[in-house]
């Protein structure tokens, strides 16, 4: 196994302050690893991969892979990776985001980019909260949990992201957590190789801002919940009671082609009756 | 294939108890210095759990005797470290 660290090192920035900035236990860098191995195994060179990030802890990956990498502004990253992907249809393009940043701030700029099928990987690292800032509920906060801002327990519903992306067109959507690690490095390398939009859900523990506050004693009682709860798409269907259970697994894989590909194809069709008519 | 060598960095380990709690063989345990350390290296079945579970890349499991592969972080412990911090009791 020495070479899943091993492989971490060749794809980090050393000249950056390590251990990572992110608290004790939080999955946010075991979801970076998970990135770095599946950009690994789909053979794709450095220079070739673009990772936009928003703000937010989730946002800090960003700074510590030797990629192409920008930091946008919170919840714009899908907007800056629109652009680069247009511009530059051959890069492989990536947007990494909190919860707090793709369906909240960044709501909007999601169903517009899944409903486009701009050719854009969105890996959302899904913590149920908003980590950066201190804990406020974010749009994926379940019911009834609490946060700074709702400390009686969260009234509105959540968002499922996996629904709303495959409302919105997406042609894949899929869910993953840090615990069952291998099973979403998969996920992550079907996503990225999959023409058009597509989005990675990340179920990542935050301990500091969401599990203290929610029952957990330990960052490892929420990896134990995550282990305890989530189940493949396949057995989640056949269970008689799903109550405390989620699906992990891919939920929607579609055959279409990315805007990029799409706007390649409109240019060469009016260049071509350019060139019959002259 | 000869034993399995297991190395924690301390420089980059958190404390966070992730690979003490999920080992199958109860290889780590965290110390009151709050960094895991290696108590029971000869049991490790090179399951495959530690490595990508680490959130801070702070384990290194290196399969049988003969593959001493260094690790290319700057912050690698000397392998002559390990044990010693394997005898102060957790
Ligand atoms: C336009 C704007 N509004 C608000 C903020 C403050 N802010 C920074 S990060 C963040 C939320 C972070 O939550 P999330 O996106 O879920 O990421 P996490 O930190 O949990 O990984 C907020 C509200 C900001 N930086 N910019
Ligand atoms: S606040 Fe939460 S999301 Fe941010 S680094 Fe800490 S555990 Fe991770
Ligand atoms: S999982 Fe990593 S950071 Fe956490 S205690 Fe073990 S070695 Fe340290
Ligand atoms: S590889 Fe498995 S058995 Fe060996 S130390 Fe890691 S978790 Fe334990």
């Amino acid at each position: 196994m020495a070479e899943i660290t091993q492989l971490i090192h060749q794809y980090l920035r050393h000249n950056k302050k390590f251990p990572l900035v992110f608290c004790p236990g939080c999955g946010h860098g075991i979801v970076l690893g998970s990135l770095v191995r599946s950009v690994h195994a789909l053979g794709l060179a450095k220079d070739d991969v673009v990772i936009v990030a928003g703000i937010g802890c989730s946002g800090r990956i960003a700074a510590y892979v030797d990629f192409n990498t920008v930091h946008t502004t919170h919840g714009r990253a899908l907007t800056v990776a629109t652009g680069i992907k247009m511009a530059n249809p051959k890069l492989t393009v990536i947007a990494v985001m909190g919860d707090g940043d793709a369906f909240s701030i960044g709501g909007n700029h999601l169903i517009h980019a899944a409903r486009r099928n701009i050719g854009v990987t969105a890996l959302v690292l899904n913590n149920f909260i908003y980590g950066m800032t201190g804990g406020q509920c974010s749009s994926t906060t379940p019911e009834g949990a609490y946060s700074h801002t709702c400390p009686q327990g969260q009234l509105e519903s959540a968002f499922d992201i996996v629904e709303l992306t495959r409302a919105a067109g997406a042609a894949g959507v899929s869910r993953g957590t840090v615990y069952h690690v291998k099973e979403l490095d998969a996920l992550m390398a079907e996503a990225i190789s999959r023409p058009g939009f597509n989005l990675v859900e990340a179920l990542t523990p935050c301990f500091t801002q969401y599990g203290r506050g929610n029952g957990f004693k330990s960052a490892v009682e929420m990896f134990k919940w995550l282990k305890s709860s989530c189940l493949p798409v396949e057995r989640y269907e056949k269970l008689e009671d799903r109550t405390g259970k989620l699906p992990i697994g891919t939920f929607v894989r579609r055959d279409v082609d990315g805007l990029e590909t799409r706007w390649a194809n409109m240019r060469q069709a009016l260049a071509a009756k350019k060139g019959g008519a002259a | 294939m000869g034993r399995n060598r297991v190395v924690v960095y301390p420089d980059w380990c958190k404390g966070c108890g992730i690979c003490a709690a999920f080992c199958p063989k109860k290889v780590f345990a965290v110390g009151q210095d709050g960094k895991a350390r290696v108590v029971n290296e000869e049991a490790c079945v090179n399951c495959g759990f530690c490595e990508p579970h680490c959130p801070d890349f702070a384990v290194l499991v290196i399969p049988g005797e003969t593959d001493q592969t260094p690790c290319p972080s700057e912050t690698a412990q000397d392998p002559a470290d390990q044990t010693a911090a394997k005898e102060v009791k957790p």
